[in-house]
């Protein structure tokens, strides 16, 4: 399915991209956006922080103020009528005719694939409303959808045919907890099967656990980008130990005879950056000293952590 | 079955074979929504209506009165069509045109499906022809629900037969209706400009009630400005001047200069507004 051509490339790249709007407003200011084959990645950050801008300018839609993508090893918007059939999109939120029917919607975006054979059309509109729920509402008028049968809908578009690459803008907006994980399950399904998946959204915990790959943006810029253990480096891991209280103070010199620094506590506990001191030596000095140890834990810092050093504010944070 | 059984990828269409295609399902979006069908069945009711009054009141003091050709339409139901015609001309057919082409790309935009069509994808350039195409063929099927009626109604309520043209000579019916023919032609050719302008004026806005009304508003300025004489200079550019020159087909000799220039003006303002909406079309950034 992937095509020979290219094959090595990533599925995206961007070099400098920047787009300034009319107001001079800087909407993307010059990311290097690089999605490697076969990547689940999660394109993280706050609303109206450029993701759907930058999502734009990948699909053509929106030209650059400055900068360059390729999709698929391949520039953009001038190789647009090439790659573009091979890219499924849902660019913020779905839209369709309101008094058309879903699958009347759906035949009318493959009628409009020069590439789409208009002979598979029926079984493919019908393989992908069923394949995200929708076969029993394939008849019923658009206008009467509920917000998650639409966000479906959707999806359902970007699986009319078999793509390389999947651009997923906020694909879980307005679900209910359990079509988030089904959206979940699915993008799980595609990247197994080598799509290259790029996933878009202000809610890291619902795509954290799917990612191979992250990106963090904010105010435009992106901030950092990588497998989400490189990100959320070991600098920031914290060890957390709980003791009883009257072996606080024995427990604090041990961890300070150990190098760590910046000890604090922590309810019953003492909580350090671990650095580079293995959790075992702990463990065995404490245990060694004579102290009842009574609960070792280790905390990595989620991408909520990295993201809230990174940008110094959390998510859901608008301009 | 799997999505990669059913979903072969075809080698991508010729040009020609993916416009028709897209036309196609254009075409089933424009004439399946209820409002154009509605805006159709209205202008189909103008044509009844002068029919119905016209029967009423031919043998009262008011005969005579009323849309152009009245006493004509009493004595042949043909020039009903003409009636009705020449009835819609100044507002109802290019208020419908302005309606179904002001909505042509902004209805798209305001909705968000331009976004998905444009990274299916469809080339811009393509997309703009088939929406051009599909208002054409609205504008096509709107003078037509006038003429057809018209015919009909014509025919039912005061019969047909040999036709008295304007210059006084009479002609066989089918040589009536090969004129009617021309008439209708002449009509749509004649909104072809306004279909430009509203083309346009949809590619530069997201909302189109916006884009329909100020296509509404171009027609109605052009046949304001068309009457004050002392613009005489210009009238003869103006995009609604030649509309009513239809009458050139009910006489003996068809002068076909005066059609042909009727004609030339709407093919300039069709190249001009052609143009301009290709050019904001196919560079504007789609951010709906």
């Amino acid at each position: 399915m992937t095509g020979a051509e290219g094959a090595a490339e990533p599925a995206v790249r961007t070099r400098g991209l920047t787009k300034r709007f009319r107001s001079g407003q800087v909407g993307v200011d010059g990311i290097d956006l690089l999605v490697p084959r076969g990547a689940a990645y999660g394109f993280l950050g706050p609303n109206g922080s450029g993701k759907t801008t930058t999502i734009r300018m990948l699909l053509g839609l929106v030209a650059p103020t400055a900068g360059t993508v390729e999709l698929l090893g391949a520039p953009m918007p001038a190789r647009g009528r090439s790659v573009l059939p091979r890219v499924g999109a849902l660019v913020e939120g779905p839209a369709f005719h309101p008094y058309l029917h879903g699958r009347a919607n759906l035949e009318r975006l493959d009628a409009a694939d020069a590439t789409a054979d208009p002979g598979t059309r029926a079984a493919r509109v019908a393989a992908a409303l069923d394949r995200v729920g929708l076969a029993a509402a394939a008849d019923k008028r658009y206008r009467q959808y509920s917000l998650g049968m639409k966000q479906r809908l959707g999806l359902a578009a970007t699986l009319l045919r078999p793509r390389d690459l999947l651009l997923l803008d906020e694909p879980t907006n307005g679900l209910d907890p359990q079509g988030t994980r089904e959206v979940r399950a699915l993008v799980r399904e595609l990247a197994a099967a080598g799509t290259t998946v790029l996933v878009s959204s202000h809610l890291l915990s619902e795509i954290e656990q799917v990612c191979s790959h992250v990106g963090i943006m904010s105010r435009g810029r992106l901030l950092a980008q990588g497998a989400p253990e490189e990100i959320a480096d070991a600098a920031t891991t914290q060890v957390r130990v709980a003791v009883r209280p009257d072996q606080r103070d024995h427990l604090a010199r041990v961890l300070a005879g150990l190098g760590l620094a910046d000890v604090r506590s922590d309810g019953d506990a003492l909580v350090a950056p671990l650095g580079d001191v293995a959790v075992e030596k702990i463990a065995q000095a404490v245990v060694g000293d004579g102290i009842d140890l009574l609960g070792l834990e280790v905390r990595r810092p989620t991408l909520e952590d990295v993201f809230v050093r990174l940008t110094g504010e959390g998510f859901d944070v608008a301009r | 079955m799997s999505l990669a059984e059913a979903g072969t990828v075809a080698p991508p269409a010729r040009r020609g074979v993916a416009t028709a295609r897209l036309l196609r399902s254009e075409l089933r979006l424009v004439f399946g929504r209820v409002r154009n069908i509605v805006l159709l069945a209205g202008l189909a009711a103008v044509p009844v209506l002068v029919g119905i009054v016209l029967f009423v009141t031919q043998d009262s003091p008011v005969a005579g009165q009323g849309p152009p050709f009245p006493d004509r339409v009493t004595g042949n139901g043909l020039f009903l069509v003409f009636a009705a015609l020449v009835s819609c001309l100044p507002f109802l057919l290019p208020l419908c045109v302005a309606i179904v082409s002001g909505d042509a790309v902004a209805g798209e935009a305001a909705a968000g499906t331009l976004r998905y069509l444009l990274v299916v994808p469809v080339p811009r350039t393509r997309l703009l022809l088939v929406k051009a195409g599909a208002v054409l063929a609205f504008a096509v099927a709107a003078v037509a629900a006038i003429a057809v009626t018209g015919l009909v109604v014509g025919a039912v309520l005061f019969g047909v037969g040999d036709v008295t043209l304007l210059s006084g000579d009479t002609v066989p019916l089918a040589e009536g209706i090969l004129r009617t023919l021309g008439v209708v032609g002449y009509v749509v050719l004649s909104l072809t400009g306004l279909v430009a302008v509203g083309l346009f004026l949809s590619t530069l806005t997201e909302v189109p009630v916006a884009a329909m009304a100020s296509t509404v508003v171009v027609a109605i300025v052009s046949g304001v400005l068309d009457a004050l004489p002392q613009l005489s200079a210009v009238h003869p550019w103006l995009l609604t001047h030649h509309w009513l020159d239809l009458g050139e087909f009910l006489r003996l000799q068809v002068d076909v200069p005066t059609v042909l220039g009727g004609l030339a003006v709407q093919g300039a303002w069709v190249a001009v507004f052609g143009a301009l909406a290709w050019s904001r079309f196919t560079t504007a950034d789609v951010s709906s």
